[in-house]
């Protein structure tokens, strides 16, 4: 019994995890391409929830899917054009500082916009309730998140790996000055990949209004996991964050069933050990303009 | 920059702006005084420390409760204030129990502040409280709910407005008794990793034992966790009969709405849990039976008054944090009109005497002087049938005072005997 118990927790972390993926895979491309580390990611996710809200009284829970995304993108695009393209090449601490004000301004927004209550997104009721594989359950609605999250994953990767826009941004990322060269400017790359970043993170909120409370701190809660995640999966790593991702969600899940008070503090445990053999994370790349 | 020469200019600006500034402010002045009560002139205002968490899982029920005391202190102003001397209250987030005693210290020295109060968490109550009595500063614990507040570690500078987790425990425990829901029954329950969480098991774990039910499993979650999953998975690998709730803030919320998402069949009950989070938690995913303070449908004069002012102020339904935080300021308002001071030790003898307060409830409140106890009512609620509800905030079925308007009010609280508090 105790086997099947634990596997049920490992098949929930992965998930928990497939679920941090969606935050951690923009940041980690933002970085990877911009140089930037946008401290104003989970600010996207919390905009998502919360416009979400907004359509999902308008269209349903269906679209809101699609739209919110999209329409955070189009912030995105805005966020990209006019505030993070003045600080590719300045110093790192400017961009910080930028994006942690930023998400900061999104905050005291979002409170003055809707209040400081937490809302609430009701889950449409066929997607209530469990189904059962043998003795171990599973939540219907967490099924379909994972299944969204792999469609999104699958995406991505064709995007960066199968396409021509993938292949300058993948050299973009290893040889800026190569691609330049080239007579490639580098920038409208960037503006998808912010686009692509903040709509993925927006998604994250729209799936997690109807598990927890949509709440206006809920960006920099999130944040925290999103760089774990980022940090154990190692800089600029596709594969990395997704690994890393499903590691923190498992390891999640095996310690709130043996030790559940130290379950907020696994992941950290996870990242130390983690830094200590492999200082560049689990499958992160050798990047020579960071070193 | 040439600091020298910016101040220069600064002195010349204002030097040409002081006559116009001058006359601006007497006409501004004048106006004032038409419409506001007219402050004695010598009396400086008499400033409150408000400390209550702003952020974090507490942070929702900290806006209504700054929106309550707020509304509190200009209607004491605009009736004149106490003793002729306006009412200045700063309001500040907590932030965790550290900060608060930080800033609840500094409070007192550099805003000299007369009075502290506010508060939801155990946790930065007991830090403030500790110092209000280093200090020797009144301090009105609002929000707090834990019994060691008013039990091992009370303190003759603190009084407690909120109603103590063993009220809680009593207050749906008899409705649990009743309804067969606890003897011979397997419990398993969740509860809030902090302070107000233990006590709050501990309260719990006695009372299901002395009515013959057996807790099967108690497990520790994070305040800071938002997915509660592996507790779900955990709960039904262990088949209780009944799962009790010792969440707090934004816990109980996702707790109920997960419960909800993985449909679990056994039933949840509840010692703990504030108006706002079940609200978020929405109609359809809450069930059970719980205990509650004050509740916006309460039908005195007094409580409909104030539900329909605050709603025309802030444009949302009042929740039980900012009637508690409005009642507190008045009865502060009350002790320093009564004693015509704001002596900490005068109005400690005042609140000791068991005055009596209007709290807007059907009876009147009073302190226990050894353990500085408001004693009120208490009340439970359940949730309305399924379609009954009129509107988001309409679903929660608001239940009759307990105890009964026959009964001492004192009926559900711990007696002197149990009660461990050494002033």
């Amino acid at each position: 019994m105790q086997i099947v118990f634990l596997l049920e927790q490992v098949v929930n972390g992965l998930v928990l995890g497939g679920y941090y993926l969606l935050m951690a895979l923009g940041l980690s491309l933002i970085f990877s391409v911009g140089g930037i580390v946008n401290l104003a990611h989970g600010a996207f996710y919390a905009l998502g929830a919360y416009i979400s809200l907004e359509v999902i009284k308008y269209f349903g829970f269906g679209a809101s899917i699609l739209i919110t995304p999209v329409l955070v993108g189009c912030l995105g695009i805005a966020f990209e054009r006019f505030l993070l393209r003045r600080f590719y090449t300045a110093d790192p601490i400017l961009s910080l500082l930028l994006t942690f004000g930023l998400a900061m301004v999104v905050e005291q927004f979002i409170r003055m916009v809707w209040g400081a209550a937490p809302l609430s997104s009701m889950m449409p009721s066929e997607f209530k309730g469990a189904w059962m594989l043998g003795d171990m359950m599973f939540s219907k609605y967490r099924i379909f998140i994972l299944g969204v999250v792999v469609l999104i994953l699958c995406g991505i990767w064709l995007l960066l790996h199968k396409t021509a826009f993938g292949r300058v941004v993948r050299a973009g990322v290893q040889r800026p000055d190569m691609v330049a060269v080239l007579g490639i400017r580098l920038q409208p790359y960037m503006t998808a990949i912010v686009v692509l970043g903040v709509a993925t993170a927006a998604l994250g909120g729209v799936l997690f209004g109807p598990i927890a409370t949509v709440h206006p701190a809920m960006g920099t809660e999130i944040m925290t996991v999103a760089f774990v995640v980022v940090i154990i999966g190692g800089l600029g790593s596709f594969w990395g964050v997704v690994v890393s991702a499903l590691l923190v969600g498992v390891v999640r899940g095996i310690t709130i069933h043996f030790e559940p008070a130290a379950s907020e503090a696994s992941m950290y445990v996870l990242m130390f050990l983690v830094l200590m053999l492999r200082p560049r994370g689990l499958l992160g790349e050798r990047i020579e303009r960071f070193e | 920059m040439d600091t020298s020469k910016n101040s220069e200019m600064a002195n010349q600006v204002t030097s040409t702006r002081r006559r116009q500034l001058l006359t601006t402010g007497l006409a501004l002045g004048g106006a004032a005084s038409l419409s506001m009560p007219l402050w004695a002139q010598s009396a400086a205002p008499i400033k409150v420390g408000h400390l209550t968490p702003m952020t974090g899982f507490l942070g929702a029920l900290g806006e209504y409760a700054a929106q309550g005391i707020k509304m509190a202190a200009d209607e004491i102003n605009a009736a004149g204030g106490v003793m002729g001397r306006k009412l200045e209250v700063i309001t500040e987030d907590s932030v965790n129990p550290q900060v608060a005693a930080t800033k609840a210290q500094r409070m007192i020295e550099r805003d000299n502040v007369s009075v502290l109060m506010g508060e939801i968490s155990s946790a930065s109550a007991l830090t403030i409280s500790q110092v209000a009595g280093r200090n020797k500063k009144l301090f009105f614990s609002i929000g707090a709910r834990s019994d060691v507040l008013r039990g091992k570690d009370c303190n003759r500078y603190t009084f407690h407005v909120d109603i103590p987790v063993t009220v809680m425990v009593n207050a749906v425990g008899q409705a649990l008794v009743r309804d067969n829901m606890v003897k011979g029954k397997k419990i398993f329950s969740l509860t809030a990793d902090y302070l107000f969480g233990h006590d709050l098991t501990k309260v719990a774990k006695k009372f299901f034992t002395d009515n013959g039910g057996t807790l099967i499993g108690d497990e520790l979650v994070p305040t800071d966790a938002t997915d509660l999953s592996p507790y779900l998975l955990k709960i039904r690998q262990a088949k209780p009969d009944l799962i009790a709730s010792n969440l707090a803030g934004n816990q109980v919320t996702n707790f109920v709405k997960q419960y909800a998402e993985f449909g679990l069949p056994y039933p949840v009950v509840g010692f703990n849990l504030n108006t706002a989070d079940a609200w978020a938690a929405g109609e359809g995913n809450l069930g059970g039976i719980w205990p509650t303070v004050w509740h916006h449908d309460l039908q005195t004069p007094g409580s409909k008054t104030f539900v329909a002012n605050f709603e025309k102020r802030f444009g949302r339904i009042p929740e039980n944090h900012a009637w508690i935080e409005y009642i507190t300021l008045k009865i502060m308002a009350q002790a320093m009109n009564a004693t015509k001071s704001t002596d900490s030790e005068k109005l400690i003898a005042y609140l000791e005497t068991g005055a009596e307060f209007d709290i807007l409830k059907a009876r009147k409140g009073y302190f226990r002087s050894w353990d500085h106890q408001l004693m009120q009512e208490a009340y439970p609620f359940t949730v309305k049938p399924k379609g009954q509800a009129k509107n988001k905030q309409d679903f929660l079925q608001f239940g009759d005072a307990v105890p009964a308007p026959n009964q001492s009010l004192e009926l559900l609280a711990t007696n002197k005997a149990d009660n461990t508090c050494k002033m």
